[in-house]
């Protein structure tokens, strides 16, 4: 809990909750008829609306991404490093919105919504949501906002996979993208990291197909296997090797199968607690879109085809110990954006930290993040005084 | 001609006459994006730098110039052929590890490229060699042997024996001096009184 809020935080935040009565139709042909998105929003949304920023969240991630809710938070949103007042998304002169994606856990309707047709929880009857229609449902919010275009929507890993959809989905929607930790589409290295996640949660004798909930019960094993394969796969062999080494939790060995070195007690800390905080379904759904997302599908497989429908300017960074989301990745989409003539700018980080230095205070991300919203600040166009007052 | 040419490094100033309006350039090492700046500025050219230092990445952004961060020792294969106008490549072919290579990779992307770097051959450097019997130090060249990022410094006479073997053709050649002004009596005796070369060059 702070003590107090730093200067440099957005402060004491209160979630909205907006709900939306057009039916979505997803991407699987499935339809929502209604939906309900909870966002947070940061800063002061200028005169003509020209100043805002969307934040596009992660695997786990949801719409809480700066400040506290209460005083009783033991830590504040989940990109605080990024969001406020000064900091690289500057709150004094961006208005920052950001919402929990559909299909989510943390308040916008997903499989622990009540299903208007049965009466009950969806669970797994929850449609299989891809990147395109979380794109559709943030575009709808955008509309209700009367944001017409959005200075820039920014994203990291999956969040980034989002912005390069506004990109081509809305093009002129939005002027500019950041692309962080990114990639064009997932490698079969992923998707199989995303499939042992989901055997591990599917498995897990109080899964019930998906209708835990009707059990009274939370496939608590599972999620939290699914969440230490993950976590692992989020930090680097060196981060570990300074974080753990191979210290023991206690003096000795004890010859047994318990957990004992301090990165096993690690993972397993990691886990319990996600496994208590996340829907399972919910985490079976982001991984599918995970490995959906493909915005070449409708360009013959090419993605400077498929970028070159964007009007946006383009930042992309990487990181080098980031093997999940390797910088070659982020080269790939680096590249079809100079082949389609598209402006960007790339910066490969150095950091230990693998994919989670995204989320963190590095000196030199922070510094050329900083500078790239400097470029999105200038490029808010000047308000057009209407006639009168 | 305006201020903005008047700021511009002089090397830089003499590249950007072969520059055409509303072309496309990449620029190799294009520390903080001066040439790439004035180019955008006043004759709409539209281009991309490769740059590796992090402080000269973050002064481009800040400036607007879209630059990529990507190692020239590394290879330019993400660029296919023929698709730029002209590829630059200011001060940077002495620090690079195959030079060679690296000016056919030039000619392989672009339709001309244009490339500059200190003349070994520069008469303060004869002297210097002749006088102290030690590797030449100046203010263009300001590193010890052992510690200098320029591992392949060459005066004009290699630049154009490499071109001549590789069959490239030199379109225009000038020099400036230690001001990095041209002036007409470094035309006199250019391999010995210029200190930096400017090659334009093409297949």
């Amino acid at each position: 809990m702070p003590a107090q809020i730093p200067d440099d935080s957005v402060g004491i935040i209160s979630p909205k909750i907006q709900r939306f009565d057009e039916p979505l139709t997803l991407r699987s042909g499935r339809v929502l008829e209604s939906y309900e998105l909870i966002y947070e929003t940061y800063g002061e949304l200028n005169a003509d609306a020209s100043n805002a920023i969307l934040i596009c969240h992660a695997l786990s991630g949801d719409h809480h991404a700066a400040g506290y809710h209460s005083m009783e938070d033991k830590r504040p949103g989940w990109w605080d490093t990024c969001i406020g007042p000064g900091k690289a998304i500057d709150t004094n002169k961006f208005f920052v919105v950001c919402l929990n994606n559909l299909g989510g856990c943390s308040g916008s309707t997903g499989p622990t919504s009540i299903n208007p047709e049965t009466g009950k929880a969806y669970g797994p009857d929850f449609p299989i949501v891809a990147v395109r229609d979380w794109v559709r449902s943030q575009k709808r919010l955008a509309d209700f906002l009367n944001i017409q275009q959005w200075a820039a929507v920014v994203g990291g890993s999956l969040g980034g996979m989002q912005v390069l959809r506004w990109s081509i989905q809305y093009p002129d929607r939005l002027r500019h993208a950041l692309v962080i930790a990114s990639a064009p589409k997932l490698s079969a290295q992923n998707i199989a990291f995303n499939e042992v996640a989901r055997q591990a949660i599917s498995k897990d004798p109080d899964f019930h197909q998906g209708r835990y909930m009707d059990h009274g019960v939370v496939p608590k094993t599972g999620l939290s296997q699914a969440r230490m394969l993950g976590h692992l796969t989020y930090m680097s062999g060196d981060a570990m090797k300074e974080k753990f080494g191979r210290e023991l939790k206690t003096e000795e060995l004890s010859f047994s199968f318990n957990p004992e070195f301090q990165v096993e007690s690690y993972l397993h800390y990691q886990g319990q607690k996600f496994s208590t905080q996340f829907d399972a379904n919910t985490y079976l759904l982001m991984t599918k879109a995970l490995d959906y997302f493909d915005p070449t599908v409708d360009h013959d497989g090419d993605l400077v085809k498929c970028l070159s429908q964007a009007q946006c300017k383009f930042f992309v960074t990487s990181f080098t110990t980031d093997w999940r989301f390797a910088p070659d990745r982020s080269e790939e989409i680096v590249n079809a954006l100079m082949q389609a003539d598209k402006d960007v700018s790339y910066a490969c980080i150095e950091s230990e930290n693998g994919h989670d230095a995204f989320l963190l205070p590095i000196p030199r991300y922070l510094d050329v993040f900083s500078a790239y919203m400097s470029r999105v600040e200038a490029d808010i166009p000047a308000i057009t005084q209407a006639g009168g007052q | 001609m305006s201020t903005a040419l008047d700021n511009l490094r002089p090397d830089l100033s003499i590249i950007q006459q072969w520059v055409k309006p509303n072309s496309q350039v990449l620029d190799l090492g294009c520390g903080k994006g001066e040439l790439l700046s004035f180019l955008k500025a006043e004759k709409s050219v539209r281009g991309y730098g490769l740059e590796i230092s992090p402080e000269k990445i973050t002064h481009c952004i800040s400036n607007g110039i879209n630059v990529i961060e990507q190692n020239l020792d590394s290879g330019l294969s993400n660029f296919k052929d023929n698709s730029i106008d002209t590829v630059i490549m200011a001060q940077a072919l002495q620090a690079v590890q195959q030079p060679d290579v690296l000016v056919e990779e030039m000619l392989r992307i672009g339709n001309q490229a244009i490339v500059t770097f200190p003349n070994f051959g520069y008469w303060r450097t004869r002297l210097y060699l002749l006088l102290k019997g030690r590797m030449p130090m100046s203010e263009s060249l300001p590193y010890n042997w052992y510690d200098t990022p320029n591992i392949h410094l060459c005066t004009f006479k290699d630049f154009e024996q490499l071109c001549h073997s590789k069959g490239i053709r030199i379109l225009n050649k000038t020099v400036v001096d230690d001001q990095h002004n041209e002036h007409w009596s470094i035309g006199l005796w250019p391999s010995m009184l210029g200190e930096t070369a400017v090659y334009h060059i093409s297949r």
